[in-house]
């Protein structure tokens, strides 16, 4: 395995329609690295996101996931080796029972019946649906429902976890729970989110994107306290770096 | 309006949630259960178009399948009800094109086409009738597995299954779309004009493209290469065996031997 699990090189992608997203991003990642890419809506985020397993192929650059470089000859290895969390879990939950859903990716690996039971029960147990597999996954919480997405993909055992708005539409309770959950996990992570609070739990390292470039690659923290750079990506501080409203206006 | 298609939208899911309870019924293997109600629906639409009395000892099995699977009866018949006006319009004309007359009673003509329109209304009602049962009992997506089991074309059953699975979402949006439209439409009571109608029908399409775009992603990120995989064992046992069996022996007497008519005969010589 190379040192860099994941690895972006001058990548430029352009729709059909001509609309340039991506004009020329790199950056590169490492084993177990948790990674927030931020910036405003239409930024590319969701565009980079896409190209990470394979689903639109570069116009220009080169992604490299592991030790292959992104190809039509390596996707399904990349595809085994990405696990991708879709922000609209009715897109990603297709199947008819939770537990199907959960054993889709393991059996289309091809492993034996015992295996994917195995991985089926392990996965659901992570994120605690256990009780819920003989479910139809329409007819849950979007709570629950993200829980089950994200099972769906761990049964596959990736070793790189990407996620767009993880956090949206959940309550926060629920909120708080998937960050617990998040924690908890091992995995090179790669966040794409506008939910901040939630970088500076889980992620060290922020990639802010404006226009299809990125503008900026650190630290979390020093990037959040970079009050210019937010301010020109149309971003703002989290929430909890902001200073209290209700104890400002007791003091003043 | 759209609270009526809410309601018809929870009641398809109504029928879902029938088919998660466990009883004697559920618990047996769906291939019995389709095979039985597949032979159940051929002899019943076998019969000659004047046939009612030789229905009616039919109406056992779905009464059978409702005391064993503790399915409500109530449910069941609205939703028979909420079909029943297509076969009522394929039916209707009948009394008037066809005037034989076949029986009086008293001073009133039974005709030809009276006859034929209520055998219609029965075999509707056992076919539709069993239909809704095998799907109260088994659930879709199980009876969808069975069916491949059975030897169904796999792509059939797995657009069988997406469509059931994205029902739900699709209807869901339409009535969200409709709902939208309501809220802003204050002249028109919530009336949707052709022109409007035809919008909505296209961005629902659009949507539609859309979805099933990420949702092929999704597949595709999960290392999906064209065929659908499901564990899921199936046990034909003695009582699938039995139940298939007995059903289906009793289904071919009715139909091939006159019982109806020699019970009947029998009870009036008794009562005589």
């Amino acid at each position: 395995m190379s040192h860099h699990i994941v690895e972006v090189r001058d990548l430029k992608f352009q729709y059909p329609d001509q609309t340039l997203a991506l004009g020329g991003v790199s950056f590169k990642i490492h084993h177990g690295e948790s990674v927030a890419i931020v910036g405003a809506n239409g930024a590319g985020k969701s565009t980079l996101l896409l190209h990470l397993n394979g689903y639109l192929t570069p116009s220009e650059g080169v992604v490299r996931i592991g030790d292959f470089q992104l190809t039509p000859a390596t996707v399904q290895e990349v595809r085994r080796t990405v696990g991708m969390v879709f922000q609209d879990p009715d897109d990603q939950l297709f199947m008819s029972t939770v537990f199907d859903d959960v054993a889709f990716g393991p059996l289309n690996l091809g492993l034996t019946q015992e295996e994917v039971r195995a991985r089926v029960e392990q996965a659901m147990e992570t994120v605690g649906v256990s009780h819920l597999k003989g479910r139809p996954p329409h007819r849950l919480s979007t709570g629950q429902k993200r829980r089950v997405a994200i099972a769906s993909v761990l049964s596959m055992s990736p070793d790189i976890l990407v996620m767009d708005e993880p956090s949206s539409g959940l309550d926060p309770k629920a909120r708080r729970q998937l960050i617990s959950l998040l924690q908890t996990f091992k995995h090179t992570k790669i966040i794409a989110t506008h939910d901040l609070d939630l970088v500076v739990d889980l992620c060290e390292r922020t990639i802010v994107m404006h226009d299809g470039r990125i503008s900026a690659d650190g630290p979390t923290m020093e990037i959040f306290n970079n009050q210019e750079l937010l301010a020109r990506s149309c971003l703002e501080k989290p929430l909890r770096m902001q200073g209290c409203p209700v104890c400002q206006n007791s003091e003043a | 309006m759209s609270a009526k298609i809410d309601r018809a939208f929870y009641d398809i899911g109504h029928l879902d949630q029938l088919a998660e309870t466990d009883t004697p019924l559920h618990r047996l293997d769906p291939r019995a259960k389709l095979l039985t109600t597949i032979v159940f629906i051929f002899c019943v639409v076998s019969y000659d178009k004047y046939e009612i009395a030789g229905l009616l000892p039919f109406f056992l099995f779905p009464a059978v399948l409702i005391g064993l699977g503790n399915l409500p009866l109530g449910f069941l018949l609205r939703k028979l009800l909420l079909v029943s006006p297509f076969v009522i319009f394929i039916g209707i004309f009948n009394p008037w094109l066809d005037r034989a007359v076949f029986w009086q009673l008293g001073p009133v003509n039974i005709t030809g086409g009276w006859l034929s329109f209520f055998s219609l209304l029965l075999r509707f009602t056992l076919t539709v009738g069993a239909a809704l049962l095998l799907v109260a009992s088994s659930g879709f997506p199980t009876l969808c597995m069975a069916m491949e089991k059975l030897g169904t074309p796999r792509i059939f059953t797995v657009q069988l299954l997406l469509l059931h699975r994205y029902l739900f979402i699709l209807t869901g949006e339409a009535i969200r779309m409709i709902r939208a439209h309501s809220l802003r439409s204050f002249s028109g009571k919530g009336r949707i004009t052709f022109r409007v109608f035809l919008q909505m029908l296209g961005n629902l399409l659009l949507r539609t493209i859309d979805r099933a775009q990420r949702v092929h992603l999704a597949m595709l990120s999960r290392a999906f290469s064209g065929e659908i995989r499901v564990l899921r064992k199936f046990r034909f046992g003695y009582s699938e065996v039995f139940f298939v069996a007995g059903f289906c022996v009793f289904f071919l007497t009715l139909r091939f031997t006159g019982v109806t008519a020699l019970l009947g005969r029998l009870v009036l010589e008794i009562s005589r």
